[in-house]
């Protein structure tokens, strides 16, 4: 395998070089070269205008997948609940399945899920493959990965969606290691290719500054697990048929079950709800807060609008709020319907962490400040004048002007 | 004789404060982005050595561990500096391109080849793949317990530790049996700076350089032709951004801003 800069075409532009994030491309006597530092990236490829790059080599093994046949999503459960990123997968499961001509299955695997499952029907699915077993009602890895391995390995979907949760992001991995097969992560964008008929599976990396698209050649399924709140989930049935026929009950031993994991304790933050990606408002603040007690006037308002708190770093770091409310590099990446930033700068490494909600409200008292150039409205102004006013306003519904 | 040994798993990545976008070809600027420790492993070699500190009278190694090109040799130089007792980097030219599922491989042989690893300590996620997969997919190979996410160990003996991790909404305590892997997040300890002695001893450490042939793995099992995923286009999002500035008296910005919320059905 090699990448291979083609003499005779390459001009010496070095736009190559430009694009290359890791030093692998100097320009010698008016053309590109290729050095060691290359991790097969491809961006100055896709950047080329003359076609001289490419990866020669490259074994193109031609499988035969034709046993492969289906979509399959995860519902993945918080206690017996499915969660929403389950249903918006089955809603993108179907759209895909659509494409290709195939069926649409969903696994559940849990303590007393069954009730919660069945909703996944109104989004759209053929089938529901059901594992409801006391096992199940901790979250230990091993036998959840071993038990979707064995669904997977049974029913032979072409391609496995799973939601992009930190429980996901720890399983999944799993799960395509005893498969063998490829695992893009965090998605934001998938499509049906339509000639090969195979997935492409679009998603943000550099901290959303690129996106890439892949693929997964020589292994199925082709697996992906796709961020909460991308993708929209589409009521299409009525949601009170008897499903009893399209739902598959696996029995399974409990003795091949025997978890290496002992979950001893959980902890939840006390009247605090801290799954900030569960939200579609999230009210965050920054350093321009100055203080813990402060955080409790951005509390209110995000109760007042049904949301939860966020926070930058430099307010975690300060301690005024506790590590599970960051958003960003270093924290969590969140995609709600509203996000307002209050007193934060916006620097390269929070904007990671939030660019991609549907709406971004700024409130700064700086004009300068890097939030604006996402936001899509903008304050320029006093945030203990602004979001107390703002409170007061939702609170009594009275104009202000 | 060392009775532990620890692994700490690290990787080089292009420092992201740098990336700018030129607005006319719409594509990346690289302009001396400089090449870091990826932030997340910091802490991991930072929980390893204090994990050393914490064995009071056993000897216990941490070996920092990083696949890459011949320049990495700095991040392991760096991890010495601050407490790491050796370091080994795997490079080859064949290692090129791999995706998670060949960069566990290659890790998993190393760590065999090293033999004996109670425990291998891996950051959340790196800043370029940003996928947090090498870690369980590594754990999987190795067919031991993985943790991600850990925010603190509470015990930690030769055969057990007692392991916090964070989900989105809640802590989780697990106890596990050695050896086993973690992941770990920035709220679990604050990385020290390098000592004198440190830098010192990291000027003059030797690294030595495993290739495919040293961990016996064939060239389609390792690099970009061992990997299951292929990136087949790069791209940077289209920029589409309007912004409407709220201007006038604070009353008249806090009015004007209820009436879009009302509007966005925001409230
Ligand atoms: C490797 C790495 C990873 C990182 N990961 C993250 C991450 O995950 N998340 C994250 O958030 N950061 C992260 N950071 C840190 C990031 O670079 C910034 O330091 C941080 O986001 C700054 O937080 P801030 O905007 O709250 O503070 P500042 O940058 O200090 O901004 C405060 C803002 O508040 C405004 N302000 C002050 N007072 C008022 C007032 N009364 N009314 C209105 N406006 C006011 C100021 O004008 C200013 O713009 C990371 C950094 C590094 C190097
Ligand atoms: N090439 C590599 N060499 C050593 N460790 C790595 C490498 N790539 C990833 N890791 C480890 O795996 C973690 C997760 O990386 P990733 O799956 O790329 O997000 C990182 O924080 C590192 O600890």
């Amino acid at each position: 395998m090699e990448i291979k800069v083609n003499e005779e075409t390459c001009n010496g532009c070095s736009l190559c070089k430009k694009v290359c994030l890791y030093d692998a491309i100097e320009i010698v006597d008016g053309k590109a070269i290729v050095n060691e530092n290359c991790v097969f990236c491809g961006a100055c490829i896709e950047v080329c205008k003359l076609n001289s790059i490419e990866i020669t080599g490259l074994a193109e093994e031609k499988k035969d997948f034709s046993d492969y046949s289906g979509v399959c999503v995860y519902l993945e459960a918080n206690g017996d609940r499915v969660t929403d990123v389950g249903f918006e997968l089955v809603s993108e499961g179907r759209k895909l399945a659509g494409q290709l001509g195939v069926k649409l299955s969903a696994v559940a695997i849990g303590s007393g899920i069954e009730k919660s499952a069945l909703g996944a029907f109104q989004y759209g699915l053929d089938k529901l493959y059901l594992i409801d077993n006391p096992v199940f009602s901790d979250n230990l890895d091993d036998i959840f990965a071993k038990a979707l391995a064995q669904v997977i390995t049974r029913y032979k979907p072409e391609i496995f969606l799973a939601g992009a949760t930190w429980f996901g992001r720890t399983l999944i991995p799993k799960v395509a290691a005893i498969l063998k097969t490829g695992l893009t992560a965090d998605c934001t964008g998938l499509e049906i290719d339509k000639e090969k008929k195979i997935l492409l599976q679009t998603r943000p990396t550099f901290g959303g500054n690129i996106l890439a698209t892949i693929i997964t050649r020589n292994a199925r399924p082709q697996m992906a697990t796709v961020r909460p709140h991308v993708m929209e989930k589409k009521k299409i049935e009525e949601g009170k048929g008897n499903y009893k026929d399209r739902i598959e009950y696996i029995d399974i031993d409990e003795s091949n079950f025997k978890s290496k994991y002992k979950l001893i304790g959980t902890e939840k933050e006390l009247n605090e709800n801290i799954n900030i990606t569960d939200y579609d408002v999230v009210v965050s603040g920054g350093r321009g807060l100055g203080g813990s007690e402060k955080f409790s006037m951005l509390k209110e308002l995000a109760d007042l609008m049904g949301g939860v708190v966020g926070a930058s770093r430099a307010a975690v770091d300060s301690g005024w709020i506790s590590y599970p409310h960051q958003v960003g590099q270093t924290g969590k990446t969140v995609n709600p319907k509203l996000y307002i930033a209050c007193g934060i700068s916006g620097a390269i490494q929070h904007l990671a962490g939030m660019q991609t909600s549907d709406i971004i409200i700024a409130i700064n008292k700086d004009p300068g400040a890097p939030i604006f150039k996402v936001a899509n409205y903008g304050i320029v102004g006093d945030i203990f004048e602004v979001v107390p006013m703002l409170i007061k306003r939702l609170r009594d519904g009275k104009e202000l002007v | 004789m060392i009775e532990i040994k620890i692994a700490v798993c690290i990787k080089q990545v292009p420092g992201t404060t740098e990336i700018k976008i030129d607005p006319e070809t719409n594509t990346l600027i690289r302009e001396g982005i400089e090449n870091i420790i990826n932030p997340f492993d910091a802490y991991a070699i930072e929980e390893g050595v204090r994990i050393r500190e914490r064995f009071d009278g056993e000897e216990v190694e941490v070996i920092a561990l990083t696949m890459g090109p011949p320049q990495s040799k700095e991040i392991l130089k760096e991890a010495i500096s601050v407490g790491v007792d050796r370091a080994i980097l795997l490079s080859d030219r064949a290692f090129a391109g791999a995706d998670t599922w060949a960069t566990s491989t290659t890790l998993a042989k190393a760590i065999n080849k090293i033999g004996d690893c109670r425990l291998i300590i891996l950051g959340k996620q790196t800043l370029d793949g940003d996928t947090g997969q090498v870690g369980p997919e590594l754990a999987q190979r190795l067919d031991i317990p993985f943790i991600g996410y850990a925010s603190g160990i509470l015990e930690i003996n030769r055969n057990k530790m007692k392991v916090k991790r964070l989900m989105e909404d809640r802590y989780e305590t697990f106890e596990i049996n050695l050896p086993a892997a973690i992941s770990v997040v920035k709220d679990i300890n604050t990385p020290r700076v390098p000592s004198l002695r440190g830098k010192i001893k990291a000027k003059s450490a030797e690294i030595p350089v495993w290739d495919a042939a040293r961990l016996e793995a064939d060239e389609d099992e390792v690099g970009l032709s061992g990997s299951y995923t292929q990136v087949v286009k790069i791209f940077t999002p289209k920029i589409k951004h309007e912004i409407k500035m709220i201007e006038g008296s604070t009353g008249e910005q806090v009015e004007q801003l209820y009436k879009e919320l009302k509007e966005l059905n925001a409230i």
